[in-house]
């Protein structure tokens, strides 16, 4: 019997993988899940970047779809990420809501100066509180939310022109379809 | 029309391979002399045909065939030529190419060598790597054809990934394969046995070499690959986890247990149905990892193109190789513990605890590399455990592999006795704590650094007490076989690569830093001065170089050049530069230009300070050199003695009738 146990073991690996190619024919491999797709965004209220006497809340944005994209000035992928925004960030169809995560505001607004500014507004998340509630665990990410305050799409790591035509302009086509 | 060669090339190829792997079965069952003695020639043929498509692939490269779908893909006009060359194995058809043409190498050379093995023995043998051959050779023809055309044809091709442009990726592929497809041999071997019904000490003594060798090899192929990872990736670490290097580390690490085991079954006769059933594995677990890297079934930062249609093939292909042989293991493997006992204080012990805790860590690679598919499976989302799963568990199960190396040699096989041990623990205990003491001072107290100085002493101190042992004790002449020489050697490389590990991992530094031109920056010691940037060309890319000049204490260390590079095809490639030392490497990447476009202001830049790193891959060519130089013993050539040859012709004799 304890001779059959390696056959037995591999037997199992063997199912394991069959349902691994079984899995990936049916999904999307580079969809990260994320348990807040489809789920109405947490409620926040933020001050503004430029001016830190106004918020900007959830409430206020609805109405609009907006691509939510969370960067910081310490944050080395979202150097990568930037130019692709400055370049396409205002073909995409949708306002770009800059989300400056745990960062200094001065640095932020340097860092802005010197890179250009692709958004239409920016708020900043010094603490982070927010971030959590929206399950950032990093920067750059970016989330598609709807006119209802939905998310609809979530892309975790810097946004190339790959991305945006094989993913975003796609998400951005569906919302469009659903509200004319 | 060269290109429609090739695959005719291939096509005769597979049906040689398929007469190589049955008829010589068919004779060793029937007794028939005459189609045992066809595996010689179809495999040189099988090999021949395979050579000539490879060289017509290569070909097609070197005179921009770009009617050749796999070619248009994999360069272009302005690719350099030792860069098409490497291109051959750029992407997946190829390098199945390249594995066949590396298995069909070995096949030819164990049927040269095996020329005094029993007939009906080598007859197995070599049958055992024809159908391998097949698998391979069927994978190409049916799902995999690299000469495939492309109509219209292009002007100009695409590129090769530039993340491939890099000398350490032209030679990391075909060692590597070197490794996987060399455990095919002790593979070959073991079936051979199961198949004959017996396994012969003398079986495993020939099987020896090929097991070294080829773990030197996929050594070798390891280090090329880390070296690469850490040189091209700009993420200036080593070894990451990723699934593709679990692959090729699983193979090792059991690779490492058989031949080891081996080496106890050689000698003593004992372990026999263990050493079996680790070269089923060993091979296994490469053909695995070209499964894992093939099929897509987990993803990666090794970017493969993944179709489902290959992963069902190699899937198959896995069962009925792997299933095969271990059902014939399950039926046929020795019954009899078999070989000499051992007591509890001997060699055979302290081998086998080490082999079990090889075979257990594979496993536990292997379940962490297999993790997201299990969490899909058991649909509990995605999880992949990463790092801190493995860098604990790791660590954890090899502490007793290296706390007992040194004590491996010492004792005697069969009998050791513990009294003279006592003397030997006590040196090497003073030497790994004094050493540790004085390292203390100069990583400022830190723990793990000091327990890694310990950790490498403890080996080193064996390792050299065992040789001074041999060189007071043996006849001039005989106290270094190369056997011997081999296993101090790697056991030495173990020293030099934990003590790279553990002081590397502590003691870098590493800063993300904006720079203007003329900005300084200091880390570990050294000034690193920032000269700023400018566009710099090369035969197939425009780059931003940066200019940084590295001075300690005011003299001048060096100037580094970090690039980050466009290739023609856009594809945007970081270039690091690394000052290379034997005590420490600095490590330059360039980021981004603060000012997008002006490249002449301030730059981000990622600076490291690694000490100890190259002692990593130092330790890893050590035991590389210790693999080959135990695998060319005199000991393990094949003598055909009287005795033997009539014992064959016996065997022959009774299959017959049987």
């Amino acid at each position: 019997m304890s001779r059959l146990l390696p056959l037995i073991g591999f037997m199992l690996l063997v199912g394991l993988f069959g349902f691994g190619i079984w899995w990936n024919t049916q999904h999307d491999q580079n969809e990260v899940p994320s348990p807040l797709i489809n789920k109405p965004a947490p409620a926040f209220v933020l001050p503004r970047l430029d001016d830190p006497t106004q918020t900007v809340s959830k409430a206020s944005l609805l109405g609009k779809p907006y691509l939510l994209n969370v960067f910081a000035s310490w944050c080395f992928a979202c150097g990568e990420e930037h130019p692709t925004l400055m370049a396409e960030g205002s073909q995409l169809g949708v306002m770009l809501l800059g989300y400056d995560y745990k960062d200094a505001p001065d640095d932020a607004k340097n860092w802005l100066r010197e890179h250009g500014n692709p958004y239409r507004m920016v708020v900043a998340d010094r603490p982070g509180r927010t971030a959590i509630d929206f399950g950032v665990y990093g920067a750059p990410e970016s989330f598609l939310i709807d006119a209802k305050g939905v998310i609809r799409y979530k892309h975790i790591g810097p946004i190339t022109p790959e991305v945006i035509t094989k993913e975003l302009k796609p998400a951005v086509a569906a919302l469009r379809k659903e509200s004319p | 029309m060269t290109p429609e060669l090739g695959q005719l090339a291939l096509i005769l190829a597979l049906l040689l391979a398929l007469a190589q792997g049955i008829l010589p079965l068919i004779g060793a069952w029937r007794g028939n002399r005459a189609l045992m003695a066809t595996a010689r020639p179809a495999a040189a043929g099988q090999a021949v045909f395979v050579a000539i498509a490879f060289g017509i692939l290569v070909w097609a490269f070197l005179h921009f065939d770009f009617s050749v779908r796999y070619v248009a893909d994999n360069s272009n006009l302005e690719l350099p030529w030792y860069y098409r060359i490497a291109a051959v194995w750029g992407a997946h058809e190829g390098s199945l190419l390249l594995w066949i043409l590396i298995l069909n190498a070995w096949t030819v050379a164990l049927a040269a060598f095996s020329q005094k093995l029993p007939e009906v023995f080598a007859a197995r043998v070599l049958a055992v790597m024809g159908l391998v051959a097949v698998g391979f050779l069927a994978f190409i023809v049916f799902t995999s054809d690299p000469f495939g055309r492309l109509l219209p044809m292009p002007g100009d091709g695409a590129d090769l990934n530039p993340v491939l442009q890099d000398p350490g990726m032209t030679f990391h592929p075909p060692v590597l394969y070197m490794g996987y497809v060399g455990f095919s041999v002790a593979f070959a071997f073991s079936i051979a046995g199961l198949l004959g019904g017996e396994m012969e000490q003398a079986w495993v003594r020939w099987a020896r070499p090929w097991t070294n060798a080829a773990w030197g090899f996929l050594t070798a192929g390891i280090v090329a690959g880390s070296w690469w990872a850490y040189a091209e990736l700009g993420w200036g670490g080593w070894w990451f986890w990723d699934p593709v290097e679990n692959a090729s580390f699983m193979p090792w690490l059991v690779g490492l247990a058989l031949i080891h085991a081996q080496a106890v079954t050689e000698k003593r006769g004992s372990l026999r149905a263990w050493t079996i059933l680790l070269s089923i594995f060993a091979f296994s677990l490469s053909l695995l990892g070209t499964f894992l890297v093939r099929s897509g079934v987990l993803t990666s930062v090794h970017a493969f193109a993944s179709d489902p249609r290959r992963g069902i093939f190699i899937l198959a292909f896995l069962t009925v190789v792997v299933g095969g042989s271990l059902l014939l293991y399950a039926l046929r493997a020795p019954k009899v513990a078999g070989g000499k006992p051992f007591n509890v204080v001997s060699r055979e012990t302290v081998l086998l605890i080490g082999n079990l805790l090889f075979a257990v860590a594979s496993a536990m690679v292997l379940l962490g590399t297999l993790f997201p598919l299990i969490g899909d499976a058991l649909n509990l989302g995605k999880i992949s455990v990463g790092p801190p799963y493995f860098g604990f568990l790791f660590p954890l199960l090899m502490l007793p592999v290296v706390l007992l190396m040194p004590f491996g040699p010492f004792l005697r096989w069969g009998k050791g006795e513990a009294a003279p041990l006592k003397g030997l623990l006590l040196r090497i205990i003073v030497a790994a704590v004094a050493c540790a003491i004085v390292a203390a001072f100069f990583v400022d107290g830190q723990l793990k650094a000091t327990v890694g100085v310990a950790a490498a002493v403890w080996i080193a101190a064996g390792t050299v007490l065992f040789a001074y042992k041999r060189w007071r004790e043996a006849p001039r002449g005989r106290r270094y076989p190369a056997e011997l020489a081999g296993m101090l050697l790697a056991h030495l490389g173990m020293a030099v690569f934990v003590m790279g590990v553990l002081l590397s991992e502590t003691l870098s530094v590493t800063s993300d830093v904006r720079m203007a031109p003329g900005q300084t920056q200091r880390i570990g010691g050294y000034d690193f001065r920032f000269d700023g940037a400018h566009r710099t060309t090369g035969p197939n890319w425009t780059a931003d170089q940066g200019i940084i000049v590295v001075t300690r204490d005011g003299n001048k260390v060096g100037t580094m050049l970090p690039q980050k590079r466009t290739y023609l095809r856009g594809q945007v490639q970081t270039e690091s530069a690394i000052d290379a030392g034997f005590s420490r490497d600095l490590y330059v990447a360039l980021g981004e230009p603060m000012d997008a476009g002006n490249i002449q202001g301030a730059w981000s830049l990622r600076l490291y300070y690694k000490p100890f790193i190259r002692w990593i891959w130092g330790g890893g060519l050590l035991m590389m050199v210790g693999g080959f130089t135990a695998a060319a013993d005199k000991r393990f050539r094949i003598k055909r003695s009287v005795d033997e040859a009539a014992r064959t012709d016996g065997l022959l004799a009774q299959e017959t009738r049987a």
